[in-house]
């Protein structure tokens, strides 16, 4: 399997993102923030923007958006929010917190040794 | 190139709503890939991030061309813990560019295995160093090559060790075995906040 965007020059991955491509530090999208469509791809929409829409019908990571597109995670985050402003994708965002909620942990205790 | 890829995907349910992040750092070969594999239920997946000189990701790629970028790979995999709970186990390369990402990537991780390939201690400091300054919740894995064995004892002063943190052997192929490390961890983490003395602080990016 070929590594994605290894070969990528950076000119291919600006033009994705429409010219804008400031994700800044006030993108809300995390590696694991949950992402799930709200509409379906239409005609004449930019094929990133189709196939995240189709990748997400259930909710999809991220990260796993960008490992399916082959695309730098960073890239992933401008086309999500581009796609959020347009109302056509929801984010359920990871539960952040400076100390883990003691409930998560024992509910992520419960389900690793339910493995 | 979405149609190929999406049918083999194992979507998860519709009521997931909390992602959540566990690092395995390791240095070249120690089997970060083998464990996370050993646990995902999905296929493990590569994906990459991109970062200039500076040390920022790329947020402007018109400037690309005149600084020196760096990309650098992750794996990862995936485990649904319930109806809401999925975790993200991400296998990091333990060298010293990637430390530059870390606070990018995995800000907000539950906390992170350090996977040691005891033929190959020295690999493994540095990844130490770094997780203790960035206030994250670790534990060392000893993975099990068949090489020589050493005493915890031996292990803990050769990484010079805070005797705090759980120090396992593990084979990394096994499922049932990666299960524990990630438990051990999981408890490690429970341990630590439960004693506010010594729960540690993360930054929040």
């Amino acid at each position: 399997m070929s590594r994605p965007g290894r070969d990528d020059s950076p000119d291919r991955l600006y033009t994705l993102t429409g010219g804008r491509s400031r994700s800044g530090p006030d993108n809300p999208f995390d590696l694991v923030t949950l992402v799930v469509a709200e509409c379906d791809p239409v005609p004449g929409m930019q094929s990133e923007h189709a196939a995240i829409l189709r990748l997400t019908e259930r909710p999809t990571a991220v990260v796993e958006i960008a490992a399916e597109l082959k695309l730098p995670v960073s890239i992933t985050r401008i086309l999500l929010s581009d796609l959020q402003a347009a109302g056509r994708v929801s984010a359920r965002h990871p539960r952040k917190a400076a100390v883990p909620d003691p409930d998560i942990l024992e509910q992520v205790l419960v389900g690793l040794r339910n493995l | 190139m979405d149609s190929a890829t999406s049918e083999t995907r194992t979507p998860l349910g519709a009521s997931a709503d909390n992602g959540l992040k566990i690092v395995v750092v390791g240095g070249f070969g120690a089997g970060k890939t083998t464990m996370v594999r050993s646990v995902s239920e999905i296929r493990p997946l590569n994906t990459e991030e991109t970062m200039t000189q500076a040390g920022e990701a790329v947020d402007d790629l018109s400037g690309v061309r005149g600084k020196t970028a760096t990309t650098v790979a992750f794996d990862f995999g995936r485990i649904t813990l319930d109806a809401h709970n999925v975790l993200y186990l991400f296998g990091a390369p333990g060298q010293e560019r990637f430390w530059f990402l870390w606070d990018r990537l995995f800000s907000g991780t539950l906390g992170a295995v350090v996977l040691v390939d005891t033929r190959r201690i020295d690999d493994s400091w540095y990844a130490i160093d770094r997780l203790e300054k960035h206030g994250t919740p670790f534990i060392v894995a000893c993975n099990d090559f068949g090489g020589p064995t050493f005493t915890p004892q031996q292990i803990r002063e050769a990484l010079d060790l805070d005797p705090h943190v759980p120090l396992v052997n593990c084979d990394a192929r096994s499922r049932e075995s990666s299960k524990i490390v990630l438990i051990t961890l999981v408890e490690h983490i429970q341990a630590l906040y439960a004693d506010p003395a010594r729960a540690p602080r993360q930054e929040l990016v």
